[in-house]
């Protein structure tokens, strides 16, 4: 089976990739035939039929011909509706996912992706074990966003207010982009992922591991590191002192600086929570006031972690 | 104006600027609209130039993603509302649809003044915006990311407004020009090619614009009022923003393609001095297309998150509207069988019309693919299939038009050499540029992308190549012409040896209106004589 990457195609990692394909190549063969039968039709007439004389006139009147004609209105007819039955058995069988798959919520918001796995924790790969179905339910939290994995040729827009349903079954182990396809502003284009597919022992192993670093066992600030990467805080704020769209957290800690509004308010613990939960309430003077609430997102432990971690950040 | 002004040609009966601003002769609203149309076409192509060069690597280059954003709207923007949409009904239509029937003006000469002072008042409203901050919307301006009330945003979206109704007003203009204008024996089916694309063109206009308009006061309502129409937190919905949205703009591509279509048959008849091949096809498939037209709107927001019943029905209603297309090509095609073929500037034009209008309608029926278009939705596989029907096919039919009806609007002949230079560059070029967006799409690469995964780079670079060659080209084209005002020689009243009353009956340039006695049609537009055995 042809997995790997084609001159038109990425490499196939799913159940779909090879029906997609197929379709795609027949569909290319068809098109290419009358693009050579038009293109080199237009060209042999225009070398043949070139005008000689000045007043030379046509060589021929034909306006009609009944059995050209109805040819080339039957024959793209029926071309077109089995490219249309094609395409809708594929859409179908895409669409519904069988009973059996594993069900992961993703998360799109500005500017990157969150998997929240029904163990209680959230990553921000998508894990997964390769040969088992899995369905994604995903929803944004600001703007319409959009979920592709192209390895899997697979896409759905992700919507705020509403659920959309993707899933499919990886065929391969790997490392596979995930891309944002609905554009959403300033990093649209960085707003990548990746679907990591694991042999089925090493998805259990991880999975275990992941749910227990969501608890108690790590340091609290070194579970604000990593909240700070999985939950993308990373996307706007940077821990080395490097300007961003949102302030950098490096000695940010203790800190006084001026809001917006104009008054001056010193960073501790509730600053930093309601920063969390209420942005808009505290824009720095000189930030723009995009950032989202995480309300809902966070728990009280995550948002505890980014403080200890703050704090570490001198 | 006077009756001894009757046999002057339309530059001289009036003398001045104001009465070129306050005119409604319609030779000389085309040629205004003709400007201004260049003068958009030109700032949309620096903004997409501008931003090719920063494509020329994944890294940050000389702007940032903010700005990358803004001119890719700026660029959709203008090319849509102020170039393609507008473009060939408002420079070529207004000057040549009259003459072609045989008619002085117009029916409403007046409303077609008012038609291009509302596409100048929506210009300048756009160029508004841009001292008020920068539109970053996308040309589409989807819900919710369209409701942070942006000030540059709320100003483009009050000028397409405005530009819809300059659409609006034109369409009707032409509806009813072409149903109460005809000269004497001018038949439905002795009309040229032309006019019926323009027919079915001022049909979509007048149905499916208001729908715009609707949509984007509705925007511009939720902005202010935040009402919860569209945006999901106040309970709105935002695919019914998209529904709104499409169901004009899916009309509008054909509003942008058809009157490309009836230039092509101008022009194939034309250098194949021949009758083009199926007429009724072509003229009653232009109606077929602009019905169906209405119906497939969804195959926009395939993925957005309709039901599959109904992404089924609009999928299987986008085939339709292939097969029309499919067949005008091969007619076209045809049509050179037997001709008697010249390769001037605007055959050329013709020619590599039909090249990428292929390659345009090819690339679009694969999207119609369901199961396929779930992997290419969204990606440069899209943007590269309108780019070939609006820029490859709309944009180059206009400028063989340009050039075939140059010398009758001008009364100048242009330089036949470097028009030929200039239509190769432009082949050259514009398939460099979006060729090889196809395979980067395919291979999957979203649009609207500032970076991008290193892999892509070479097909990004060789795009950047081919603008550069494009506008070349496209300078060429356009210096060629200007020069020809001052240099070109004297044109003769049919170059070409065309059929069509414009050339057989019109002087060149055609006098103030249009002819000096009412022509009298006694055959069809393209009844060339065959060569004798």
């Amino acid at each position: 089976m042809e997995t790997t990457k084609t001159f038109w195609l990425p490499e196939q990692a799913s159940t779909f990739a090879g029906m997609v394909d197929w379709a795609f190549n027949l569909y290319y063969w068809i098109s290419l035939f009358f693009f050579v039968l038009v293109v080199g039709l237009i060209t042999a007439f225009v070398l043949k039929y070139k005008r000689k004389r000045e007043d030379q006139m046509a060589s021929g009147q034909m306006i009609h011909n009944t059995m050209l004609e109805t040819s080339w209105t039957v024959i793209p007819l029926l071309i077109v509706m089995a490219l249309f039955f094609i395409g809708m058995r594929g859409w179908w069988h895409m669409r519904i996912a069988p009973s059996n798959a594993k069900a992961i919520d993703v998360v799109g918001m500005k500017w990157n992706w969150t998997f929240n796995y029904p163990q209680g924790f959230s990553n921000d790969t998508l894990v997964v074990p390769v040969h088992q179905p899995v369905r994604l339910r995903v929803t944004s939290t600001d703007v319409i966003h959009g979920f592709y994995v192209p390895a899997f040729r697979t896409k759905v827009d992700v919507v705020p207010g509403r659920y959309q349903a993707l899933w499919f079954e990886a065929t391969k182990t790997g490392v596979f982009p995930v891309l944002c396809t609905q554009y959403c502003g300033t990093s649209h284009s960085y707003m990548l992922s990746a679907v990591k597919v694991l042999e089925k022992d090493e998805y259990e192993a991880w999975l275990s591991e992941a749910a227990a670093a969501s608890g108690g066992d790590m340091p609290l600030d070194q579970f604000g590191a990593t909240v700070y990467t999985k939950r993308g805080c990373n996307a706007c704020h940077s821990v080395d002192g490097a300007a961003g769209i949102g302030p950098t957290w490096k000695g940010l800690w203790g800190k006084t600086h001026p809001l917006a509004s104009g008054e001056n308010v010193t960073v501790d613990e509730a600053y930093i929570k309601q920063s969390v939960l209420d942005p808009a309430s505290q824009i720095v003077a000189g930030f723009a006031p995009i950032m989202p609430s995480y309300k809902g997102i966070l728990s009280d432990r995550e948002i505890e972690a980014i403080t200890a971690y703050i704090q570490t950040l001198k | 104006m006077s009756a001894h002004h009757e046999n002057i040609n339309y530059f001289k009966a009036s003398k001045g600027f104001l009465n070129w601003l306050v005119t409604v002769d319609h030779k000389r609203i085309g040629l205004m609209y003709l400007a201004s149309i260049l003068f958009f076409f030109i700032a949309g192509g620096t903004y997409a130039f501008l931003f090719r060069m920063e494509l020329w690597s994944p890294l940050e280059g000389f702007m940032t993603p903010d700005t990358y954003n803004h001119l890719f709207t700026m660029h959709g923007v203008i090319m849509v509302f102020l170039v393609v949409v507008p473009g060939i009904p408002g420079a070529l239509g207004n000057f040549l649809l009259p003459i072609q029937l045989g008619a002085k003006d117009l029916a409403f000469p007046k409303l077609n003044i008012t038609s291009l002072y509302l596409y100048w008042i929506g210009a300048i409203l756009a160029l508004f915006s841009l001292t008020q901050g920068r539109a970053d919307s996308g040309w589409t301006f989807y819900a919710p990311y369209s409701l942070s009330q942006n000030p540059a945003v709320l100003w483009m979206l009050t000028a397409a407004f405005i530009l819809g109704f300059s659409s609006i007003l034109t369409g009707v203009n032409f509806i009813v020009t072409i149903h109460k204008m005809r000269a004497p024996g001018m038949t439905w089916f002795r009309l040229p090619l032309f006019v019926w694309a323009l027919y079915a063109t001022g049909i979509m206009q007048v149905f499916a614009t208001p729908v715009l308009g609707i949509t984007l006061a509705l925007l511009l309502i939720e902005n202010f009022f935040r009402i919860g129409i569209f945006d999901p937190s106040l309970g709105g919905d935002p695919l019914m923003m998209q529904h709104f949205f499409w169901f004009y703009s899916h009309p509008a591509v054909y509003i942008i393609v058809v009157p490309a279509f009836g230039v092509v048959s101008e022009l194939i008849a034309t250098f194949s001095r021949k009758d083009i091949f199926g007429y009724k096809f072509i003229a009653f498939s232009s109606v077929a297309i602009t019905i169906i037209g209405f119906l497939v709107w969804g195959h926009h927001m395939f993925v957005a998150g309709q039901s599959d019943v109904a992404v089924t029905i609009f999928s299987f209603l986008t085939f339709f509207t292939a097969v029309p297309s499919a067949i005008k090509v091969f007619n076209w095609t045809t049509t050179l069988y037997q001709g008697s073929i010249k390769l001037t500037t605007p055959m050329l034009y013709a020619l590599q019309f039909l090249f990428n209008f292929t390659i345009g309608g090819l690339t679009g029926i694969i999207l119609g693919i369901l199961s396929v278009d779930i992997h290419l939705h969204d990606t440069y596989f899209v943007v590269s299939h309108f780019h070939y029907v609006a820029m490859g096919s709309t944009m180059i039919a206009f400028i063989g038009g340009i050039y075939y009806w140059w010398p009758k609007m001008t009364g100048r002949m242009f330089n036949e050499l470097w028009g030929k230079i200039g239509a190769v560059l432009v082949f050259v070029g514009f398939n460099l540029t979006f060729f090889v967006q196809l395979i980067m799409g395919s291979q999957g690469s979203p649009r609207r992308y500032y970076n991008y995964l290193a892999e892509y780079q070479i097909f990004h670079q060789l795009s950047t190549i081919g603008i550069v060659i494009l506008a070349v080209g496209l300078f060429t084209a356009l210096f060629n012409l200007l020069i020809s005002l001052k240099n070109g020689a004297i044109a003769p009243q049919n170059p070409w040896g065309a059929r069509t009353l414009e050339w057989t009956h019109a002087e060149t340039p055609p006098v103030l209106y249009n002819f000096t006695e009412t022509p009298v049609v006694t055959e069809g537009p393209y009844e060339y004589p065959v060569e004798k055995a």
